[in-house]
């Protein structure tokens, strides 16, 4: 191409969408890259959190290709055979704004939101594989594209390329992420009859409910599973830290049929028909793990800078939007002084420390660390528990004191209640 | 519900499939690697690596990839060059 662009970005997911939705609505020249379809790539676990898409396009949810508000929410703790779960519904999260939380399936609300950017005036182009970065004295002059006249350039880049970050590792930002900051998450889409789904969730129309899965949700393998409710589909998954998987040999495909078979998560998706199965990195290191985010012509946004919140909470989307958002102010800025060196894009890198994402980021900066600490939470910590709970409830003709009593020695020859109360203090503390 | 089975399962999906493989081994590294730290046979979620017949050679599957990146991250030798398919080609979700 010889249209040289006020900026070239790469990936039209949600950060690389919003960067752009911003910088043509503002008039500018914007070109972006995706190495598909929009959304064709993308897989996540399935809840869309959208305060910042919500001002950017109010009321998105009337037009976009939303599947459910969300507005039950479960965490459950599972051992081999049995479960503890923890339930909540909200009436407040059934009206507008629906607590910004809505299930979707990314080929389809992807393409909408790209679409959105191309309405503002932003040119996608499709099935173009960013390759490499055109350096100039070091700093980023444009792309090429792995398309024809594949050279193009432009003031700036915003990378917005996602969790398996080639790009940023070759702009020198960012070394290869480590086994224990990354996440493989692994799903199947599971069909259902709407009338079913509602029924088993306690649904109503356009209500939805994501269930959250811990302790051995992975045969005592740290990590967790999920179920969120789609229109007509279930979003099955699991998420395991690459390490764990390394270390213990397992085969992903194992560890979700694994959580697909147990009876406390078998029951939902009883007559349901798998018709996807995908997988996608989660970059889940945290604070500790977001790389340098601008050199001189580049941004860095979304899952490829690593910005993404480990916690209890898993946003990722929100922080996503937010990030582009933020990078295009950015550009905005330094398009006003005719400078793009990393001084000026430094002002994104303020900006989201100013902002939710950074902040929260912070806040949650040891649960990375503390997940890795605490791998009884995941096998014998749940299996006493429970036994102990089973215990207690058990109708014995023994007195209510002898029961009691034998549980609570069961239960402290199964775990150390020093070591079981200092690992729940951790990821208590990691994670509320 | 109904069971399938992995290969059943990367049925379901659309490939692209390009001539040439987008993830290329350094097999003077692998073919020494040895048999406990070969991560990439059973990390993949699709399966994508598996020896030969006779056991001389890693196959590398790349037709039914599905981009996730975890063999390159879980490789301790950093053996795997992995690029991204050519604009166009790899897996296609429907649902994502």
């Amino acid at each position: 191409m010889d249209e040289k662009f006020d900026c070239i970005i790469v990936g039209a997911g949600p950060s690389g969408a919003t960067a752009a939705l911003r910088l043509a609505g503002a008039g500018l020249n914007v070109v972006v890259f995706e190495r598909g379809k929009p959304g064709s790539k993308n897989m996540f676990g399935g809840v869309l959190y959208s305060t910042v898409l919500n001002k950017l396009i109010p009321d998105f949810w009337k037009e976009a290709p939303v599947e459910r508000h969300v507005i039950r929410k479960r965490f459950s703790l599972l051992s081999s055979t049995a479960e503890a779960a923890f339930d909540l519904s909200f009436n407040a999260f059934d009206s507008p704004p629906y607590n910004n939380s809505f299930t979707v399936l990314r080929a389809r609300f992807d393409r909408w939101y790209a679409g959105k950017a191309e309405e503002a005036g932003a040119l996608i182009v499709t099935d173009a594989n960013v390759e490499d970065f055109i350096v100039e004295d070091n700093a980023i002059k444009g792309v090429k594209a792995g398309i024809e006249g594949g050279d193009v350039r432009a003031d700036c880049v915003i990378c917005a390329e996602g969790a398996n970050s080639l790009l940023a590792e070759k702009s020198g930002l960012k070394t290869r992420p480590g086994p224990s900051s990354t996440t493989l998450g692994v799903k199947e889409v599971i069909s259902l009859p709407k009338e079913v789904i509602e029924d088993r969730f306690s649904l109503e129309d356009g209500q939805g409910a994501s269930f959250e899965f811990f302790g051995t949700a992975l045969g005592g393998a740290a990590g967790s599973g999920f179920i969120y409710t789609n229109k007509d589909t279930l979003s099955v998954g699991i998420g395991v830290p690459i390490s764990v998987l390394k270390e213990k040999g397992l085969k992903p495909n194992d560890l979700i049929e694994g959580f697909k078979g147990h009876p406390a998560v078998a029951r939902y998706l009883r007559g349901g028909k798998t018709e996807e199965f995908s997988a996608h990195m989660i970059p889940e290191g945290g604070y500790k793990a977001v790389p340098t985010l601008v050199k001189d012509g580049l941004m860095l946004v979304g899952d490829s800078a690593g910005l993404l919140n480990p916690s209890l909470f898993r946003e990722g989307t929100n922080l996503a939007m937010a990030s582009g958002l933020l990078a295009a102010e950015t550009v905005i800025d330094a398009r006003a002084k005719g400078d793009f060196s990393a001084r000026t894009l430094g002002g994104y890198a303020e900006r989201l420390k100013k902002s939710f994402v950074i902040k929260d980021l912070l806040r949650y900066k040891d649960v990375p660390a503390a997940i890795g600490s605490i791998p009884g939470l995941f096998s014998e910590g749940p299996e006493a528990i429970l036994e102990f709970l089973q215990g207690h409830f058990t109708v014995s003709e023994k007195s209510k004191d002898e029961l009691h009593s034998e549980i609570r020695k069961a239960f402290r020859n199964k775990v150390s209640m020093k070591k079981l109360l200092l690992e729940l203090y951790r990821a208590s503390k990691a994670l509320r | 519900m109904e069971k399938k089975t992995l290969p059943e399962k990367l049925f379901l999906l659309s490939f692209k499939v390009d001539k040439t493989s987008h993830l290329v081994l350094n097999r003077e590294f692998c073919l020494k690697c040895p048999e406990s730290e070969r991560t990439c046979l059973w990390i993949c979620p699709s399966e994508v690596y598996k020896w030969d017949a006779g056991k001389t050679d890693i196959i590398v599957g790349y037709e039914g990839c599905l981009e996730c990146g975890t063999c390159r991250i879980a490789c301790g030798k950093g053996a795997i060059d992995w690029r991204n398919p050519r604009g166009g080609f790899g897996v296609s979700y429907r649902f994502g």
